[in-house]
């Protein structure tokens, strides 16, 4: 039997990125708030300290930060024509748990989407016609936000993380030197840009001689000093190249514990359990209020969490599980295209091309998550797709992340994977190469999604969730496209030597890591009879269950998700804190 | 127990857990159930001594591998990094120890994979499918991989063969070409790769890279934490020598 807890305000299922987000706003609204996180409590000194953060095996490939498969995992395939099995091991994405969850280990880099991004659907239509946006079994939709609405919460992650960039539109107004593609910004960033190592730099030269504008990376790696609005301070970034994967020592890297958590923690009104998993939310007999959560902690005691408000915020997978191991909304199916919960689950293609130099030393260890320059000429709608038979796309960008040797040693094409000619050429080439990665997005189409797995089960006897994804034609020759821009831009950097492209081709594979950029499954829409929840990521069946994380994405577009997510969390703040609590219902009358 | 404070008799708990992980090296910031559940209220947590340093392999003798089992791990992963004049050989950078303790460890248990059924074989696209961890799956591979070096030349055992056959048995496990007995041959070959290049990459704390020498061949500096004056300096050689999680020679006492 469970044992009943005092009833809270609010519960959150995770302690992530949106969990701290949410939960620091709520409890300034004056909010008794539990926020539940099934991993454990972690913080810079104890976990990542500069005295052994800097370890490429246990982190990297020893998975000591990230979830551990053995207790929980998902069963992954390609279509419907397949039996799906266990991800024995993580590789293609590396989830997070623990407090912080996966932003403890990310890269920090801070994208906002396009105008066009929110507006995939409507927007293509109108300039390809209907073909394009139905080809490929495509079931793309809008945002159900525009540009206006969501530019002050992008604003407020910028102010929150202290991101360190150079605008390149300020009011409607072009700057020199920043991204003249994105939307209106109403403020400049809060930091300058990074200083840029060799490779970036060479990068931006080539891209502008030919004829492209080059721009830093925002980057939540800060370039100095910074204290956010929540009085919690950040230290300069020391370009330490053990970011991505790693947690940071430093306290230069904006995640959950630097931002929010020494404020967070600290009021009364908040409460944080760990170790402890949610199995379900429970709902009201009707199935239309959530009446709180059932929990476990790692002594195997089961609690019920009474909550006026139930936000799942256990990242985009474990959300659309929860949502259908409580059975609430009805789950999709590919065949006859009904249901909602589990529908366009979509993610990032990536591609890349690796440039050898002659003599050039690159010195790819010095490098911070988001210490790139960048061509966005080839992302979202900017440039014309006539003709070229997708739609999407994404950026270019001389990432210099860090050169770790198990996972960052560049050889040249035709190089072998081991033996006297491996060494000689992962010798040689170590010092003088770089990488282009080429960020692409992913529609949304018939034949990803997500369900239960009827086979699998956790160690708690619960099925598995079920992801059923490939990429289509129109990911592979969006990326193609890139990858073949980038070798241009890579073959006129000075001093190059050679460069190898990487393609992406055939299906998506569990092997190698491409980014954790898992999105849709609990998609928002301006109806229930196409989203699971409204602009205000407030579920259309329960309207006191809120939703966050990238789920929410119709599709995914070329850039990171974290931006967009941190700001459709505190447009769904707003909604609570300015009409939910004044008259608790739905925000959204459809 | 109040709610309103991390409770003494958890934190009592968690100090003692936290004694114990240090002893036995374990993991306990791993993201592993079975630390006793905290609640967190009104104070950011943090508890003296606890820092989550890794644990560092000592010793350079054999206590995974069977006499039989090293009569093929060292001259297959000399074979992978073999010695010349550009560096350091799997064996000159103790590979062998590094592997040696890294399946005698959680690791070779399979502390992060999902082992449990049921086992069908899968498509390349769906990775690691064997009931295996990575210790039963060296186990059964290595006796498997020598029947069939024994089958393709003339009874001879790997360690019997010269550099150009055995080169044609890795390559053949690595094609996927070698179907073996007790095992899939090709993942072995993945793993082994992968490993053996951990144990020439990673940081000597675990055994391998000895002297830091792979580090030096390809000019990392390791461990270093801030290069804030190096970013600007473009082109110009890093002149620092590799350091370890502990340090280098001549820098203290480890
Ligand atoms: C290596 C890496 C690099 C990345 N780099 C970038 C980047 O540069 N830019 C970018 O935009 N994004 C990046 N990301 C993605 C980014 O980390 C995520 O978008 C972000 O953390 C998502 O926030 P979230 O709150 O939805 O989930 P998370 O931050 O992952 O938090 C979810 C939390 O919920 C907990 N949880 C799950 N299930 C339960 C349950 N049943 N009960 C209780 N708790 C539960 C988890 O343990 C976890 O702590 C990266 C991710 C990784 C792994
Ligand atoms: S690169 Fe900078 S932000 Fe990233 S971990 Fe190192 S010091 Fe921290």
């Amino acid at each position: 039997m469970a044992t009943q807890l005092p009833p809270v305000d609010a519960v959150m299922v995770g302690f992530g990125w949106t969990g701290a987000i949410l939960g620091q706003q709520l409890c300034d609204a004056g909010l008794n708030v539990v926020a539940l996180e099934r991993g454990v409590w972690r913080d810079t000194p104890t976990d990542f300290a500069t005295t052994f953060a800097q370890d490429e095996l246990r982190y990297m490939w020893r998975h000591h930060l990230f979830q551990n498969v053995a207790y929980d995992t998902l069963t992954i395939r390609n279509n419907v024509n397949q039996d799906a099995l266990p991800m024995r091991r993580l590789g293609s994405f590396l989830l997070g748990t623990g407090v912080g969850g996966a932003g403890v280990h990310w890269n920090a880099q801070i994208w906002r989407f396009l105008e066009s991004d929110l507006k995939a659907y409507s927007h293509n239509l109108k300039r390809y016609g209907k073909a394009a946006v139905s080809a490929y079994d495509m079931t793309v939709q809008d945002y159900p936000v525009s540009w206006d609405e969501i530019e002050p919460y992008y604003d407020a992650f910028d102010k929150l993380c202290g991101t360190s960039g150079k605008a390149g539109n300020l009011s409607g107004k072009i700057q020199e030197g920043g991204n003249r593609f994105e939307g209106p910004r109403s403020a400049e960033y809060p930091n300058p840009p990074m200083a840029m190592p060799y490779g970036p730099t060479l990068f931006a030269k080539a891209a502008i001689e030919k004829g492209y504008q080059a721009f830093p990376h925002p980057s939540g790696n800060v370039s100095r000093p910074y204290t956010n609005p929540l009085g919690a301070q950040l230290g300069q970034c020391t370009y330490c190249g053990f970011c991505e994967k790693f947690g940071c020592g430093n306290y230069s890297k904006a995640t959950a514990q630097t931002t929010i958590l020494p404020y967070l923690l600290m009021k009364p009104n908040f409460t944080l359990r760990t170790e402890s998993e949610v199995l379900k939310v429970e709902t009201t007999a009707d199935g239309k209020r959530a009446t709180g959560v059932t929990y476990v902690n790692s002594a195997g005691e089961e609690f019920f969490q009474p909550a006026e408000i139930v936000v799942l915020s256990a990242y985009v997978l474990q959300n659309v599980r929860l949502m259908l191991l409580s059975k609430i909304g009805k789950p999709y199916d590919p065949k006859s295209g009904a249901g909602l919960v589990g529908k366009n689950y979509a993610y990032q293609t990536m591609g890349s091309v690796n440039v050898f130099f002659e003599e050039k030393i690159m010195n790819p260890f010095i490098g911070a998550g988001a210490l790139a320059t960048v061509v966005d000429e080839f992302n979202g709608d900017n440039f014309d797709h006539s003709g070229l038979g997708f739609i999407g796309g994404g950026y270019i960008a001389q990432m210099h992340t860090g050169g770790r040797p198990i996972e960052m040693i560049y050889t040249p094409p035709g190089t072998p994977a081991w033996g006297a000619d491996w060494k000689k050429a992962a010798a040689r080439n170590y010092l003088r190469a770089v990488n282009l990665s080429c960020h692409g997005s992913v529609m949304a189409h018939r034949g990803n999604y997500l369900d239960l797995d009827p086979t699998y089960r956790d160690s708690f006897g619960r099925p598995m969730l079920r992801m059923t994804f490939d990429f289509t034609d129109n990911e592979l020759k969006m990326s193609r496209h890139l990858v073949d821009k980038a070798a241009e831009i890579g073959l006129a950097m000075e001093g190059v030597s050679t460069v190898k492209k990487n393609y992406r081709t055939g299906s998506w594979s569990v092997l190698p890591y491409q980014t954790t950029h898992n999105t849709g499954g609990t998609i928002m829409g301006d109806n229930p009879t196409n989203s699971v929840v409204n602009k205000y990521s407030q579920s259309w069946d329960v309207p006191n269950l809120f939703v966050t994380g990238a789920g929410a994405f119709p599709q995914n577009a070329g850039y990171n998700p974290t931006g967009t997510v941190a700001a459709l969390t505190y447009l769904a703040a707003d909604g609570i804190k300015s009409q939910y609590l004044k008259k608790a219902g739905p925000l959204v009358v459809a | 127990m109040s709610d309103g404070e991390i409770s003494r008799r958890k934190l009592l708990l968690g100090g003692a857990m936290v004694g114990a992980a240090v002893v036995t090296g374990a993991a306990v910031h791993d993201g592993e159930l079975g630390m006793p559940s905290q609640t967190i209220k009104g104070a950011l947590p943090w508890r003296e001594g606890a820092a989550d340093a890794p644990p560092i392999a000592t010793g350079t003798d054999y206590r995974f591998f069977t006499a039989a089992e090293q009569a093929f791990i060292e001259p297959a992963i000399e074979r992978l990094i073999p010695p010349d004049d550009t560096g350091p050989s799997a064996m000159q950078s103790n590979v062998h120890v590094f592997l040696d303790r890294q399946l005698a460890g959680p690791y070779g248990r399979g502390d992060h994979f999902f082992l449990g059924g049921p086992w069908p074989k899968g498509t390349p696209e769906q990775g690691y499918q064997s009931r295996f961890s990575p210790a039963q799956l060296y186990r059964a591979a290595i006796p498997a991989v020598e029947s069939y070096a024994k089958s393709q030349h003339d009874g001879k055992s790997f360690r019997e063969l010269a550099a150009p056959d055995q080169d044609a048995v890795l390559k053949a496990l690595e094609s996927g070409e070698a179907k073996l007995e007790a095992a899939d041959g090709k993942g072995f070959f993945a793993m082994l790769l992968q490993n053996t290049l951990e144990g020439y990459f990673s940081d000597p704390i675990y055994g391998g890279n000895k002297d830091m020498a792979a580090w030096k061949m390809i000019g990392f500096p390791g461990a270093h934490y801030d290069y804030r004056e190096w970013v600007g300096r473009h082109g110009e050689r890093v002149p620092y020598p590799p350091v370890s999680i502990q340090g280098r020679p001549g820098w203290s006492e480890s």
